[in-house]
């Protein structure tokens, strides 16, 4: 069937959806192969330790233990680390299994492999590590005074010190009328996909071809960069990422279990399957966040924003993930946010600690910097008097079209902020909600009304290859698609995308419908499996519409010139007398004579006849590098209820406002906003990570890691009808996946400070639990008196 | 996370329950299961036998008996908190139970199973002891005693329990005055972090505070107050009075005890009207 | 090992198992019906819910044990041939799941719940979903689903 509608913009339910929901998806624990062991990991007694002895002999006696390997046994290589941010940063080498020192809580000693889940967790159970435990420095303050070193063979802490460096006059942090220094700390954060990671290694020995399923945002990075870990040809190595239960940055990584268990297949010759506990993941996956910044903002006593200066300390963890160092780094080019300052600063220094590593969380980078970019434009705000709004609107960088060399030094694509601030002031109601705060805080009333703002910019389509290089990055940023038109009228597309839930098979069936004529239904989207979908770079960073969509449209463009050139020979006529009208190459002003794609696929099946020159077959490939990154931004405002007797929150009102450029599906766009806010109200007053005095996690399930519910979760009102498209790429998508982790915390704190401001407070950290809030109320009172 | 290995006993009645568990010294009763399987499964806890009283029948009921409503161990939270008798004789009891867990563990939890954990973040217990309820304990070879809820909770998971015993039935009393069991909690999920249980009496109250001691914590400070006259605002400055809570990753003690004092000016405003 | 003897989505099915074994590994790996996940493993999140016996239950913090004898549905049973439940065909309607691996606990928590609440308001369903925890959704579109179906539910009654 052929299609005349357009799809591109409308809300096409998801494709994703019918396995979903009636319990057919293919999530990691689901799958079972016949020969199949379990294998279960021994976590150390300690989170820092020197190990004496590891022993697994009672263990291996157990019934159905196949065997009890340690790092040792296994001999495999170090974790891959890909992002050497500075010429002299310190690279802590990262083994899957401990050998002689354990560094945090996840950092396996040893791995059961048995018949059962049931007796590999009882082995696991069973070995008995004997460790001499150290101090451990859970701090970042106090491990950057080096009095407990994390790597002996670093010497330091600190192990990394990144200097952006300055734009602008750097004399205004002086000599500015105004200058306000405020330092943000914001705690670690447990990623918390509802599914935990895990792998199912299998392969045929004879053959030595090697498969890992593993539940994985990156499928391909797994794999360029396991075979040399493990020892196994790239080429006789293939991944597969299955239906995967959320990843939000925490599986965008190469982790020592899928080493381990690639490693213990090749060994024993069984098809070998872990599973994270969620105890596991809450240790073992990477943490986000862990960061604090000391910020200056020069300025005007009328509210102009003179300069914007930020140096950051960044909890590393025990060693670098794929990614680590990197992460703070990526939030270096947005700390000018949406304003225009005449000066720019920005450098952070890396430290090591006994914690779960840090990497990337959904924004990565991003959020950190915006958070503390807008806390302090509304602490500079509350000193000079002025409405948070207005000091925002005087300063945002005047709308343009066509890329601007930003202060911070890279091409911004497109923006037009102020009319999106305009936009949420409007749907929040904010001269109203002005004057009820007003009334309330004249009645003293108990439960006193907030109402924070947040505008920000952020910078997605991860990313032009020539400035990963630049930055040190190993890898490039491009992506991939192929497209078969098969001569039943389906068309096949294979993208280099690796969805957990975005919706990918929709998106991308909407974009090739509207492209080549056709029904979405008839576009079989194939995606994470390395075999099948060779060309790709996974999904992350908002990066998959802005990298791997637009691959989608330049495969199109490449099926459509072959296409065109059949169609002319087919009605014999030059190819400029045809054009592409209501979904087939048509005569110019003979609109009857016509040939669409699935014909065309058809005759470039048979090839009875086709044009000199032109291969059977109506198929191409497209591999797509961006020339820029993408530049999405938006204005949130939260308004919130605080209790002054108990320092509790509620948020009464949340506003979104987001220009993500071109939209695809609004309905999955608005599902992103959703899930993102929810994520970053979670950041502003729940979760946190908490340490005790020993190095051990205490908020160690989610009995104490306060992942919120629906009763937390405010209703949201979004707007998305903005779209400034943008000039890096032709279809003008820019990305949304992480705008509501970006924007939501500090639009959230904002409005709790603000509730309480009246009462002398001036700052709150996050998340703004009730306690920190109340204690805020009882520091000013005390000042006060 | 899975348990390690146990033996597995279905009880028929309450008597064969207690023989049951006379059989293996470190054996466990298995109500619903909400309080024990979650520590089975990190092996915090690792029964060699587990007696399952789930499907004795005749401990699921609520009754009136006089002027007390009779309250079977094994009525889950989710049908204590549905009774019309409950909800006309003693309103606090059904009103604590519909935000115990939630519904999954409300339909599975039981009221017996929660007292008898003795968790001093449990609110069940601290109603019990602001009501002044009695709990009816069946031992070996049919012997059954009362003990006073004020009694029974001895400290932190400690119920007043031979290991041969079980808790069988729960006696709340008719109340007709005003009450309030107020709750904080960061999430809707999570145990209280400081509750306030307020029940009308003789022209004062009876305050009971969850999670600010080892056991379910009656607040004499505050009844002592209103007894001498004093208004809600100035009682409840004396609520920590006798308490230790914890400082844990929701909140530190010091914040507790302030916290005890604004719900507790707020639960008694609710029930003394 | 224990006997138990269960009807699961309206076909009997039984096995000898390990006493130790929770009743989402019956359902999941004796039986088969991979559907139910396993999310946080201390009875918080939800993800692991089932009816037996029409209620909703955590079936990680189950013993297989404790529901010998009784009724249990699971997500595989709910639709009706290629029919979906009316709460299935709404959460596909309203975008009420993303990555869908709490879906089916989200999905068997609200039948449970509109049983007993045909009618209810957006509070009250966001307090009957207290106990089942998402991480994509940010819960919006799922209440939105919720309330359609609890419309479509009781419009089909009358």
């Amino acid at each position: 069937m052929v299609a005349t509608e357009k799809f591109i913009g409308q809300p096409v339910p998801r494709k994703e959806d019918p396995d979903l929901l009636t319990g057919q998806a293919r999530y990691i624990d689901n799958f079972s192969v016949p020969g199949m062991a379990w294998m279960s990991m021994v976590r150390p007694p300690y989170v820092h330790a020197t190990i004496d002895s590891i022993d697994t002999a009672a263990a291996a006696a157990m019934p159905g233990v196949i065997g009890v390997f340690t790092g040792d046994d296994l001999g495999i290589g170090a974790l891959p680390f890909v992002w050497p941010i500075t010429e002299d940063i310190k690279v802590p080498v990262h083994y899957p299994l401990a050998t002689d020192k354990v560094r945090f809580a996840g950092d396996a000693v040893a791995e059961a492999l048995a018949e059962t889940r049931e007796q590999a967790e009882d082995a696991a159970e069973a070995v008995v590590v004997r460790a001499t435990a150290l101090p451990a420095v859970t701090d970042m303050r106090e491990a950057m005074k080096d009095e407990t070193i994390v790597h002996d063979d670093l010497g330091t802490n600190v192990v990394v010190h990144w200097i952006h460096g300055g734009g602008g006059d750097q004399s205004v942090f002086d000599s500015a009328p105004v200058i306000v220094e405020e330092t943000y700390d914001q705690p670690r954060l447990i990623p918390n996909p509802m599914e935990t990671r895990g792998c199912l290694a299998y392969g045929v020995p004879a053959m030595d071809e090697w498969t890992l399923v593993s539940a994985t945002q990156i499928p391909h990075i797994v794999k360029v960069t396991l075979c040399g870990v493990v020892g196994i040809a790239e080429s006789k190595f293939r991944v597969i990422a299955p239906d995967v239960g959320g990843g939000f940055g925490s599986k965008l990584n190469v982790y020592a279990e899928e080493a381990t268990a690639l490693a213990l297949a090749k060994r024993t010759g069984r098809p070998v399957k872990w599973i994270e506990t969620r105890a596991e993941n809450y240790v073992a996956t990477i943490h986000g966040r862990g960061v604090s910044h000391d910020c200056t903002l020069a300025g005007t006593e009328d509210g102009k924003i003179l300069g914007l200066k930020f140096v950051e300390i960044a909890d590393m963890g025990a060693y670098y993930q794929l990614l680590t160092p990197g992460i703070p780094e990526l939030g270096g080019w947005v700390y000018m946010g949406p304003y225009a300052p005449d000066a720019y600063w920005y450098e952070f220094r890396g430290i090591v600690t006994n914690c779960t590593p840090t990497d990337a969380y959904r924004g990565a980078g991003r959020p950190e910097a915006t958070y503390v970019l807008e806390r302090v434009v509304d602490a500079f705000a509350r000193r000079i008097g002025k409405d948070p709004a207005d000091v925002r609107r005087m300063n945002f960088h005047p709308p343009f079209e066509e890329a601007v060399t930003s202060i911070m030094g890279l091409n911004v694509d497109s923006g037009n902020y102020e009319p999106l601030l305009d936009k949420a002031l409007e749907l929040s109601g904010y001269e109203q909600l002005r004057k009820e705060q007003q009334a309330r805080r004249d009645r003293g009333d108990t439960k006193q009304l907030g109402i924070g703002l947040s505008t920000y910019i952020e910078m997605c389509g991860l990313a032009p290859s020539n400035i990963l290089g630049a930055l040190r990055y190993a890898a490039g940023g491009w992506d991939g698609a192929t497209i078969e038109c098969l001569p039943s009228g389906e068309v096949i597309l294979k993208t280099g995308t690796s969805p957990t839930g975005q919706g990918h098979e929709t998106s991308w069936s909407q974009i090739v419908a509207d492209g080549l004529g056709v029904d979405p239904g008839a576009v079989e989207v194939l995606h994470g499996d390395t075999m099948i979908t060779p060309l790709g770079m996974d999904t992350y960073g908002s990066r998959s519409l802005s990298v791997g969509g637009v691959a989608i449209h330049f495969a199109m463009e490449k099926v459509k010139e072959k296409a065109r050139a059949i169609a002319a020979h087919e009605l014999e006529v030059s190819e400029d007398d045809l054009e592409w009208a209501d979904n087939a190459y048509r005569v110019k002003g003979a609109p009857d004579k016509a040939r669409t794609i699935p014909d065309l696929a058809v005759s470039a099946w048979h090839a009875h006849d086709l044009p000199a020159g032109v291969e059977p077959h109506l198929n191409a490939t497209a591999v797509y590098d961006p020339p820029n990154f993408t530049w999405p931004a938006g204005a949130h405002i939260c308004v919130v209820e605080v209790d002054t007797e108990t320092g509790h929150t509620d948020i009464v009102k949340y506003v979104a406002v987001d220009d993500c450029g071109t939209i695809i599906n609004p309905m999955i766009v608005e599902g992103q906003v959703h899930g993102g806010v929810a994520q970053g109200v979670a950041e502003a007053l729940y979760e946190e990570a908490i340490y005790d005095d020993t190095g051990n996690l205490l908020t160690s399930s989610m009995t104490q890691y306060l992942v919120p519910t629906a009763v937390e979760i405010p209703t949201m009102i979004t707007d998305n009808s903005q779209m400034t498209p943008s000039t890096t790429n032709p279809l003008g998508v820019k990305g949304i996946g992480e705008a509501g982790t970006i924007a939501a915390p500090p639009a959230v704190v904002n409005a709790v400070i603000d509730a309480v401001s009246h009462l002398g407070v001036t700052g709150i950290g996050k998340p703004a639990s009730p306690e920190r809030v109340w204690r805020a109320i009882q520091d000013a009172k005390g000042g006060a008196a | 996370m899975i348990p390690a290995a146990f033996e597995y006993a279905r009880a028929e009645s309450v008597e064969h329950a207690i023989e049951l568990l006379g059989t293996s010294p470190d054996a466990k009763v298995l109500a619903g299961g909400h309080s024990l399987l979650p520590l089975m499964k990190v092996r915090f806890a690792q029964p060699s036998l587990l007696v399952d009283i789930g499907r004795i029948g005749d401990l699921s009921y609520v009754r009136e008996d006089g002027d007390v409503v009779a309250i079977g161990a094994m009525t889950r939270h989710h049908d204590v908190a549905n009774s019309e008798l409950l909800q006309s004789a003693c309103p606090i009891v059904p009103d604590a139970a519909s935000r115990i867990g939630d519904p999954q563990v409300r339909h599975m939890g039981t009221i017996g199973g929660s007292i008898a954990h003795a968790d001093p973040a449990s609110d069940m217990g601290t109603v019990m002891v602001a009501l002044g309820a009695e709990f009816v304990v069946s031992g070996a070879g049919g012997v059954t005693r009362t003990v006073a809820a004020g009694d029974f909770f001895q400290g932190l998971f400690t119920p007043d329990l031979l290991p041969t015993e079980l808790l069988t039935e729960i006696r709340v009393p008719k109340t007709t005055g005003g009450w309030s069991y107020l709750k904080f909690t960061r999430r809707a999920i999570d145990w209280a972090m400081v509750g306030v249980a307020a029940v009308q009496s003789n022209g004062g109250a009876r305050v009971a505070l969850t999670n600010m001691a080892d056991r379910p914590l009656r607040a004499v400070g505050v009844e002592e107050a209103l007894g001498g006259g004093a208004d809600p605002a100035a009682a409840s400055m004396r609520a920590d009075e006798g308490a230790a809570p914890p400082s844990d990753a929701f909140g530190s003690a010091d914040y507790r005890r302030e916290l005890s004092k604004v719900l507790v000016r707020r639960a008694l405003e609710e029930a003394l009207v | 090992m224990t006997h138990v003897s269960v009807t699961v989505n309206g076909e009997p099915r039984e096995a000898d198992v390990e006493a130790r074994t929770l009743l989402v590994y019956f359902v999941r790996e004796t039986l088969g019906l991979t559907g139910t996940n396993v999310g946080c493993d201390t009875s918080t999140c939800g993800t692991c819910t089932i009816l037996v016996d029409g209620e909703s239950v955590k079936s990680c913090t189950m013993l297989a044990a404790q529901a010998d004898g009784r009724e249990i549905t699971t997500i595989e049973g709910l639709a009706d041939g290629d029919e979906l439940h009316p709460l299935q065909d709404a959460f596909h309607r309203n975008h009420g799941l993303q990555c869908g691996y709490c879906t089916p606990g989200m999905i068997l928590a609200a039948a449970s719940f509109l049983k007993e609440t045909p009618s209810p308001t957006e509070g009250e369903v966001r307090e009957a979903l207290e106990g089942n925890l998402c991480r994509c959704t940010g819960y919006q579109n799922i209440v939105k689903s919720i309330l359609d179906a609890a419309g479509s539910m009781s419009g089909a009654k009358a």
